[in-house]
């Protein structure tokens, strides 16, 4: 079955002003990827990864070449039309889980569709089907605090896909997270992945989460170093 | 959405209670230090008021232009006139006939020879027909013996000046002076009570008696040398005292030295410069020290913005645009500025009014001071103090918090993010 590709950059550079010289965090980046994908960019600290998913996320701009998304050029957008691509079609995960500590899990998996102005009742609705997602439906009343890291990350996952977003960016979910935990919400996420199709690209450098992978992008200074696809079951 | 925020800014005490309680704090500061000021300088003019210059006084022209020396010969005359005038004419206003003379104060002993003498300042007052000038002067707290005149022929006497001539409560001594007409007046009084105001220049050596005593002893009938005026609202407001002035010459004042001329308290003396320069002062004081509470406020906001920024990485992630980040970020400073303001300007005032009603008692260490200035701290609420503290309540709150809300703008949202990360 031909897939759709979703993203696409082309002989991309990103480069950080450093005193009066430049630092290349990026060279010359060539990748497409196809809707549904389970990929990981992987590579040790200073690769790249977390620059390509910042620029793949509309939270950065590339300084040469073409990154696409969803049908948007990264570097062309304006700040509210980056704004509208990431409320509407995409999902973060990060390493520090970042909830709203104030605000309780269904509160904090609501925050995404008020900004998507979704009616209330409907609203509700998508809030208690992300948390049955992720297993979590009891702790709807709870507080970040009061739940464990594994928990607060699968809040995270639900808060990331509770608007069904086409890809979901997640900066080494796992770092915090102990085995048994890091393997729960693997598992979820693949779930999910394979259940609503929705690309997830993650940076990361754990073993746990590249053996869930389906296809890995190895990056070195910058610069893709491997690009393997590898079929199998989880 | 504003539910939500509102829920988020209600439940995290460090972005609500916290900054509220500081800007609450800092307003507090404001306002109360604001109603001190100009409670403590009005005091000093008050208390100048209240012993000399009246917030307004009539004199003649003459006796006006020397003043300073007491000159009873060209004081006025058929002051009951002149008096029905000024309470018809100027009802806000309270009005007292007053001489101030000086003289030489003899006890005799038993066999009415001088026993001892001493120069005192004098103050012809209505001490018996009415309480006014015994509340103005507030003689019952200055008691310090005996009782205050009750019928004529007695009078009070400063304490240690009292003390000096060996004199008690009850004992008769003569006042020698010279009469309206020039001739030696003798007028025996009997010492009812002794006073002391904790002012050195009335406590050295002073005579109160009641004005009718005075008039007889200095042969002043229906004359005084000043008619005080003393605002109702208890308050010496210098454009109100000057307008009335202005009022009173228009109507009365002629080319006959005779004729009666009205000054306020700052057109008296030296009070013209004091007025200006309390005036000057409060200002200084109440700006430099809002300006003081603007940048620890101001800083406040900075720091409580800056504290956020994890917080709007998060909310830009989620697809909040930096303008609507921004926005409820100084909505929110602006609520908790309005919130402490009104918090910190109610406890100010309350502190001020319990100042303003109670005082604070100085007088230890006032002694020995040669200045007439009051021995009982007081602060004056004034209009101001009810939106004094907004200034560096709500705008210094919301300043900082723009500033800080810059950096969301001018950073790059990654570069937010990774702060999000640290």
């Amino acid at each position: 079955m031909e897939t759709q590709t979703i993203i696409s950059v082309k002989e991309m550079y990103k480069r950080f002003p450093m005193g009066k010289t430049e630092f290349t965090a990026l060279e010359n980046l060539n990748l497409d990827f196809a809707q549904g994908e389970f990929t990981g960019l992987i590579g040790p600290s200073g690769s790249g990864k977390t620059t390509l998913l910042n620029i793949l996320g509309s939270l950065d701009v590339p300084t040469l070449g073409e990154a696409n998304v969803l049908g948007k050029s990264i570097g062309k957008l304006n700040t509210h039309e980056a704004a509208m691509l990431r409320r509407e079609s995409l999902g973060f995960i990060f390493q520090s889980y970042n909830l709203l500590a104030v605000h309780t899990v269904f509160e904090n998996v609501e925050f995404p569709l008020l900004l998507l102005k979704i009616p209330s009742q409907e609203r509700r609705k998508m809030v208690q089907e992300a948390l049955e997602w992720v297993g979590l439906s009891d702790k709807i009343r709870s507080k970040p605090p009061q739940l464990s890291g594994g928990q607060c990350q699968r809040v995270a996952i639900a808060r990331a896909m509770v608007k069904k977003p086409k890809l979901v960016l997640a900066d080494e979910p796992t770092a915090n997270l102990d085995a048994a935990n890091s393997h729960h919400i693997l598992k979820t996420m693949l779930t999910l992945n394979q259940e609503l199709k929705t690309t997830f690209i993650f940076a990361t450098h754990d073993e746990k989460v590249i053996s869930y992978l389906n296809r890995k992008i190895y990056l070195l200074d910058g610069r893709v170093d491997k690009d393997e696809v590898v079929t199998h079951n989880k | 959405m504003i539910k939500f925020l509102i829920k988020g800014l209600l439940r995290d005490k460090s972005r609500s209670r916290l900054p509220i309680m500081v800007v609450a704090i800092g307003v507090t500061l404001t306002v109360f230090m604001h109603a001190y000021i100009t409670g403590f300088m009005g005091d000093t003019i008050e208390m100048n008021a209240r012993f000399t210059t009246g917030h307004a006084k009539v004199m003649t022209r003459a006796y006006a232009e020397d003043a300073s020396l007491l000159p009873n010969d060209l004081a006025l005359m058929q002051i009951e006139e002149l008096l029905d005038s000024l309470r018809s004419l100027y009802p806000d206003m309270s009005w007292s006939p007053r001489i101030q003379f000086g003289g030489l104060i003899d006890v005799p002993d038993s066999a009415g020879e001088t026993r001892s003498q001493g120069t005192a300042i004098g103050w012809g007052l209505e001490l018996i027909a009415n309480q006014d000038e015994l509340n103005r002067l507030d003689l019952q707290k200055a008691l310090r013996s005996g009782h205050l005149p009750r019928k004529s022929g007695d009078a009070l006497l400063s304490n240690s000046f009292a003390g000096k001539l060996g004199i008690a409560p009850g004992d008769e001594f003569t006042l020698i002076s010279s009469t309206m007409n020039g001739g030696m007046a003798m007028y025996n009084f009997r010492l009812s009570g002794t006073v002391h105001f904790g002012v050195e220049i009335m406590d050295r050596g002073s005579i109160i008696a009641d004005l009718k005593d005075v008039q007889l002893a200095l042969e002043m009938e229906n004359a005084a040398g000043e008619i005080t005026g003393f605002s109702n609202t208890g308050f010496y407001d210098n454009n109100q005292a000057e307008k009335l002035s202005d009022s009173f010459n228009s109507k009365f004042k002629t080319d006959d030295e005779f004729s009666p001329v009205m000054l306020s308290l700052s057109q008296q003396g030296n009070m013209g410069q004091y007025v200006q320069m309390s005036e000057v002062w409060s200002a200084y004081v109440s700006l430099i020290f809002i300006f003081a509470m603007s940048l620890v406020l101001w800083n406040a906001g900075l720091l409580g913005g800056l504290r956020r920024y994890g917080e709007v990485g998060i909310r830009l992630a989620m697809g909040e645009s930096k303008g609507h980040v921004y926005r409820s970020m100084i909505a929110e400073s602006v609520f908790i500025g309005i919130a402490g303001s009104v918090t910190g300007t109610a406890a100010g005032l309350g502190f001020a009014w319990l100042l303003q009603t109670y005082g604070l008692d100085i007088s230890g260490m006032m002694q020995g001071a040669s200045l007439m200035m009051p021995t009982i701290i007081k602060a004056r609420i004034t209009p101001t103090d009810f939106y004094i503290g907004f200034f560096p309540g709500v705008i210094s709150t919301v300043i900082g918090t723009l500033l800080s809300g810059i950096g969301i703008y001018r950073r790059q949202t990654a570069k937010l993010f990774k702060e999000l990360e640290a």
